[in-house]
């Protein structure tokens, strides 16, 4: 199978620290692909290395044959490579629907319009109703994004990365922090992402990487320990080692 | 029921863009002053021109997150730009004219934006401080072309349109500025309602997120910079016009400083601040200089301190954000919440199935 995306030797330096050692990540067409490690393995350094927020110290980031490690930021979002953040990362004082409208509006290249109206067009509005109401936000719609539930706006999360309709969706803890009752609503969503995208996600909670993953790559201390399907994980007595100390204090 | 979502999003982008009630008040009172308050038109021509210098700053702080000590820069050029023109009889018809000013100013704008692009509020408030300072000191170097120290003389200024010269006591001038503010305030409020505009408030309120959506925001940035020149260098050519004269204090420090108060006293992000800060500033000026001229300052930092204390929401509240207040109240007072309710994948919350 074709990787759609590739990492080569990728490095990454902050000062003297090597926080991203070596790693040659492979991400087969529509797999679902987990990114494991303790706190301060690299986990998001990676997906920031791969989204273009950071620049590698060295090596190689192929996007469909494409080397991309030059790209700016917003080009690889429209080359396909999508990103939700640990973090949230929203527009606190747009609503979902504006937030969902720009997405999809920057993708169809309409973004830089500044004499059309907004929401002048059928097929924006169409995509728009259809993304809110796949993530459950329909009925917050016109509130604005600060003022929603914690939950609500982990969806939103993720429904701005689905709305640049990306091949490659990087997910950074989707579920970080929500409560237990509005998890499902969360897990639902991701596990529904269409199979023709392939998806990265890291992840702290191991009953959503395994019930979720078809392979898992673990980083320890910036560098890949293992890579191989989740029960070849799940068995190697030093992943356990390594990672179930660790996460005892997460 | 999915069309109903359609529709109800349809119709509230629609709404939007929508013309308050508040906003045709509004421009029928600058109409009416043309005819109720014709001994007053000198002081209406200059809130005219500072409201269309002070839309200029909100386009880049209210609705992109840039801060400028330094916005005169562009009035200044603009202002020089058309008093030269007229000068030297370059091009004597003072709207065309008016138009390369407003050009003029954007060129420069396009040239500095990229220096704000990056950094903090700090550093865009020393660089586009900078900018200006620089300016006004080649301004002060070439008295040949500038006048230098003295201002440039000898401007005069042909009827507007040719049919329309202007006159001692501005009434030609009110009318012509009020008319190049309105015109460029419909451009203006066109675009912040576009999806350049919906992007250029996603960039100010997430920078990092809006590249994660595949906005290009040096990009942004640098059209938005420049297109607020242009408004600037207007600006500053109706000043020059409306005078028939152009000196060194249109590029000054106290003129861009003015201009955020300005800005501050109408509130950002919603056109109408500036224009509503022009008219209160301006009104205050005259009030207080004819009581107390010495004191002119402590009163206007009196009112600065005011506002900033009272905070920023409130006096938005008084003045755009009345609106806000309706529709809770008319959201309260409804009786049934919206016929439309999501249809809820499976395992969603029982009894809301779509």
């Amino acid at each position: 199978m074709a990787a759609v995306l590739e990492t080569q030797d990728l490095e990454k330096h902050f000062g003297g620290i090597a926080a991203v050692n070596g790693v040659s990540l492979r991400l087969e067409q529509g797999a679902r692909h987990a990114l494991i490690g303790p706190n301060g393995a690299g986990k998001t350094t990676v997906i920031n290395l791969l989204t273009g927020v950071l620049r590698p110290s060295s090596g190689r980031i192929l996007l469909e044959g494409r080397d991309i490690t030059a790209v700016e930021a917003y080009q690889r979002v429209r080359l396909g490579l999508a990103r939700t953040f640990q973090i949230n990362q929203l527009f606190l004082d747009l609503t979902p629907l504006e937030s969902v409208g720009l997405a999809i509006a920057e993708r169809m290249g309409a973004g830089a319009q500044w004499w059309r109206l907004v929401g002048t067009n059928p097929a924006v509005i169409e995509e728009i109703v259809e993304i809110l109401e796949r993530f459950h936000l329909v009925d917050v719609m016109h509130e604005r994004t600060g003022h929603l539930p914690y939950g609500k706006q982990r969806l939103l999360e993720i429904a701005l990365a689905i709305a640049c309709r990306p091949r490659v969706l990087l997910l950074d803890e989707p579920a970080a922090g929500v409560p237990d009752d509005e998890r499902h609503e969360i897990l639902a969503t991701v596990a529904a992402l269409p199979a023709d995208v392939t998806v990265l996600l890291i992840e702290h909670d191991m009953d959503i990487v395994f019930s979720f993953a078809d392979r898992i790559s673990v980083l320890v201390n910036g560098a890949l320990f293992l890579d191989g399907a989740p029960d070849e994980v799940a068995r190697d007595p030093r992943v356990k080692a390594v990672y179930l100390g660790e996460s005892l204090d997460a | 029921m999915p069309s109903t979502a359609v529709e109800e999003v349809a119709r509230r982008l629609a709404k939007r863009a929508r013309w308050h009630p508040l906003e045709y008040a509004f421009w029928l009172a600058a109409l009416a002053s043309v005819f109720l308050l014709p001994g007053r038109h000198l002081i209406l021509t200059e809130i005219a021109w500072l409201g269309l210098f002070a839309l200029s700053l909100d386009l880049i702080l209210g609705y992109a997150g840039i801060i400028s000590l330094g916005h005169a820069a562009f009035f200044g050029f603009g202002s020089y730009v058309a008093a030269l023109l007229a000068k030297y009889a370059i091009i004597n018809e003072p709207v065309l004219a008016l138009v390369v000013a407003g050009l003029a100013a954007a060129v420069l704008g396009f040239a500095t934006s990229f220096l704000v692009l990056r950094g903090s509020d700090l550093t865009r408030l020393m660089v586009t401080l900078g900018v200006a300072l620089i300016m006004r000191e080649i301004a002060n170097q070439i008295p040949d072309v500038t006048g230098g120290a003295d201002g440039l003389q000898g401007v005069v200024i042909a009827p507007v349109l040719g049919l329309f010269p202007f006159d001692i006591f501005g009434h030609v001038s009110y009318v012509y500025c009020l008319c190049v503010l309105f015109v460029l305030f419909l451009l203006a409020r066109r675009v912040v309602y576009s999806p350049f505009g919906l992007s250029l408030r996603a960039v100010k309120g997430n920078p990092l997120r809006a590249a994660s959506v595949g906005i290009s925001v040096n990009a942004r940035l640098v059209a938005v910079y420049t297109f607020a020149a242009f408004y600037a260098g207007v600006a500053g050519g109706l000043l020059a016009q409306t005078t028939a004269f152009a000196s060194l204090d249109v590029l000054s420090f106290e003129r861009s400083a003015d201009l955020l108060l300005v800005l501050i006293i109408g509130g950002t992000g919603y056109l109408y601040g500036g224009l509503i800060g022009a008219v209160i500033f301006k009104l205050m000026q005259d009030w207080i200089a004819n009581l107390t001229p010495q004191y002119w300052q402590f009163w206007i930092g009196l009112v600065l301190v005011l506002i900033v204390l009272v905070g920023r929401d409130r006096i938005s509240l008084m003045t755009g954000g009345l609106r806000l207040v309706g529709e809770r109240i008319a959201r309260r007072w409804k009786p049934a919440p919206p016929a439309y309710s999501a249809p809820l994948a499976g395992e969603g919350r029982p009894g809301e199935g779509g």
